[in-house]
């Protein structure tokens, strides 16, 4: 049954639930081109009011989309075993935290979590809504090698995803995430790149048509040596890719978010940048590829501390940005949150609070506000990991 | 490479800026020899190399109107041309705050196997020309690619290959220190609406912005000079909020903020209608961060040929004209104009010509 009662969005599209899209054919003849409304499909306003509400000032969203064997990578870091009730349980802390819409406002949710609920019975989608946070859900079937390529991955989920899309809206569902990925080191080689961005604009077109706003996620990882104007060249023809394929399948761009990789030296180049410094790079490439109708670009931590994430945010925010300039963090939220925690419920409660000081922070970044002080060694604590596989 | 970053880089980005400046635009006076031979006979004026110098004198010279440029487009002969008095045009324009610029493209031939599509040509010797034209004062330039709308147009070939030379074009541009102007025309003729004008000009600019891309061009020292979105030239007519929204929406959606102007092309529209619809579309709220300006040549320039008709005793006339469209075209950008320009014989009148030839 979809969730009809969201207050800021726009419910009317309730009736398109279980029908086809239309579209308008006048006659069939071989020459005659279909002249087809500008993007206008079944979801349109719906699509726009979701991005709006997620890229609202002050708010970002909160990755907890971990596949269950990454997610079991984070349980063992804290000694706990990767079950479902250890799996839910961790959620459940997460996301029944009281206030968290003040700073969050959508989360992104793995399959087995977007049908859980509490202990106590209550929904977690349900949670959500109550905090006026959207709930959205990891789509990709993740990364395989790519063949012909220079040890280069794809990522694989186009099967069957429009069907999967409509039964995620059902559920409450409405945004999608798709994550891809480009390595510096291997080239990237321009099948990597051409591959990355097509197999994200056809995501992104499904998504749109089965009323979830995607957000389109061509991860440049951090691993490499090269220094930040290597970055800066690759983001910008990713970029310039993702953009022409996402226009050529009638993608509605006031209905799709991105999530971008901040414009950084790789991991182990030998000069670090400053804030201002990769708040400037990646500003240029945003401006250079982002057209203005895209509502929110929410930034991927990719490995950086949850200072460093918080700190280069809070850079890109000291003027006024053509779009929402925002996070989407996973690591860079959850990484206090979990030693807090470490399986115990007495810390449950205190882990909730980690997790709001980082959400502020974060939150007062997106605005312009955040200052370092008082942060403590935990948050610096980089997370990179080499060759890191999600 | 990112953005290719050549030794005028600076100075591009500075320019472009210069030209995007809010309260200016452009005055397209680029009409070739043969062009402006039409607008010549039509006020029963001889096609003299003399009276192509007096027209263009007349527009440079006329009192308080350079104030409301920041770049005139000039055909190669007038970048050469003196006033009466023995100044060079150009350097009349820089004394003035106005940066003088120079058609560069060689005109259209037809794609064959197309129905009757074009490509630009002007490629060749163009970065020597270039060179030149930098060494004799011009700093920004100028290419018309055009496109038409019609049953199966414009077709992927098309645009591919105007688009593609749009970006060849600005990258030797930019290597020999011009500002490109980047105009893929869509042409107004047919009776197709604003919905299909808005669909065609967005997958064309995402072609042009591609190309650009792939080609290295930096686009902060570029401009674009688009259509506006409006109904066929045989449909009905819309509201200017209208042309406004659909013409915002299109370049929200293609144009990225690194670009920091848009210099509209009047395309036909009368002097009044192209003022009325620039001004409807500044006055738009909603994400805009490039300026909306104006690159008119017939919207600027009509009612100032019929009152000149070529005799030196209705150059004040004339510039009268030329002023009162300058100023209502500056308020425009700011969104300020009131509709209240004294409109000259003529300012109401369309300048579309079906299957218009430059």
């Amino acid at each position: 049954m979809a969730c009809t009662s969201f207050t800021k969005l726009n419910a009317a599209s309730s009736q398109w639930i279980g029908q086809q899209p239309f579209t308008q054919r006048h006659g069939s003849s071989a020459t005659r081109r279909v002249s087809v409304p500008i993007r206008a499909k079944a979801y349109t306003d719906e699509l726009v009011q979701t991005a709006k509400s997620i890229a609202s000032p002050g708010h970002g969203i909160l990755a907890i989309d971990e596949s269950n064997a990454t997610c079991g990578k984070r349980l063992a870091s804290i000694g706990l075993d990767n079950t479902e009730t250890n799996r839910q349980a961790y959620r459940q802390l997460l996301l029944t935290t009281p206030g968290l819409g003040e700073y969050i406002s959508g989360a992104i949710l793995f399959e087995e979590t977007l049908y859980q609920s509490t202990t106590d019975g209550k929904k977690f989608v349900d949670c959500l809504r109550a905090e006026k946070i959207v709930p959205g859900i990891k789509v990709d079937k993740g990364l395989v090698p790519l063949p012909g390529s220079n040890n280069e991955s794809w990522c694989q989920g186009l099967d069957g995803l429009a069907s999967r899309s409509a039964e995620y809206y059902k559920q409450g569902a409405r945004f999608a995430k798709w994550r891809t990925v480009v390595s510096i080191p291997c080239g990237p080689s321009a099948l990597a790149v051409k591959e990355a961005a097509w197999g994200l604009a056809r995501y992104a077109a499904i998504s749109q048509d089965n009323g979830l706003v995607p957000i389109v996620e061509p991860e440049i990882l951090l691993d490499g040596d090269h220094p930040i104007e290597r970055t800066l060249e690759v983001a910008e023809k990713v970029w310039s890719e993702v953009f022409y394929y996402l226009a050529e399948n009638n993608v509605l761009f006031e209905g799709i978010l991105l999530k971008p990789s901040m414009v950084t030296p790789g991991a182990e180049h030998k000069e670090k940048a400053s804030p201002q410094t990769i708040a400037q790079y990646t500003l240029t490439m945003l401006k250079r590829r982002v057209p203005p109708a895209v509502p929110g670009i929410m930034f991927l931590s990719g490995g950086q501390s949850e200072a460093e994430a918080t700190l280069n945010l809070n850079a890109m925010n000291q003027s006024p940005n053509p779009w929402h300039v925002s996070f989407s963090y996973a690591r860079a939220l959850q990484n206090s949150v979990l030693k807090t925690w470490q399986g115990r419920p007495e810390s449950i409660e205190a882990a909730q609070r980690a997790l709001l000081v980082r959400a502020k922070a974060n939150s007062l970044a997106q605005l312009g506000k955040y200052s370092a002080e008082g942060e403590n060694e935990e948050a610096k604590k980089g997370m990179f990991v080499k060759g890191y596989t999600y | 490479m990112s953005a290719f970053k050549g030794k005028y880089h600076d100075e591009l980005i500075a320019n472009a800026a210069y030209i995007g400046t809010p309260g200016k635009g452009i005055l397209a006076a680029d009409e070739s020899t043969g062009t402006i031979g039409k607008r010549l006979s039509s006020i029963n004026v001889e096609n003299v190399e003399e009276n192509r110098r007096a027209l263009r004198e007349l527009l440079f010279t006329t009192p308080g109107a350079l104030k409301y440029l920041s770049g005139v487009i000039l055909f190669e002969e007038t970048l050469y041309q003196k006033t009466a008095a023995g100044q060079p045009f150009v350097e009349l324009l820089k004394e003035n705050g106005v940066l003088p610029g120079i058609k560069v493209d060689k005109g259209t031939v037809v794609l064959a196997g197309t129905n009757g599509e074009t490509t630009t040509q002007g490629l060749d010797g163009l970065a020597q020309r270039c060179q030149k034209y930098y060494e004799a004062g011009a700093r920004f330039a100028k290419w018309r690619a055009v496109l038409n709308i019609g049953v199966t147009e414009p077709s992927q070939l098309s645009i591919n290959e105007n688009a593609n030379g749009l970006a060849r074009y600005a990258i030797i541009c930019q290597e020999n220190g011009l500002v490109p102007i980047v105009e893929p025309e869509i042409l107004v003729d047919g009776s197709h609406d604003i919905e299909k004008c808005a669909d065609v000009t967005e997958r064309v600019l995402a072609a042009c912005y591609k190309a650009l891309n792939d080609h290295h061009v930096l686009l902060e020292g570029t401009l674009l000079k688009p259509n506006m979105v409006t109904p066929g030239s045989e449909a009905p007519k819309v509201a200017p909020e209208v042309i406004a929204e659909h013409t915002v929406r299109a370049l929200q959606r293609t144009m990225p903020p690194a670009v920091p102007a848009v210099v509209f092309l009047s395309g036909g529209q009368s002097e009044e209608e192209a003022t009325v619809n620039l001004n409807a579309m500044n006055k738009l709220k909603g994400k805009k961060p490039w300026t909306l300006s104006f690159s008119f040549g017939r919207a600027l320039q009509s009612s100032t040929l019929k009152a000149w008709g070529g005799k030196p005793e209705n150059v004040a006339k004339a510039q009268a004209a030329f002023l009162a469209r300058a100023k209502a075209n500056s308020e425009a950008t700011l969104g300020i104009y009131k509709g209240d320009a004294k409109l000259g014989e003529g300012a109401s009148e369309s300048l579309h010509v079906k299957g218009y030839k430059y």
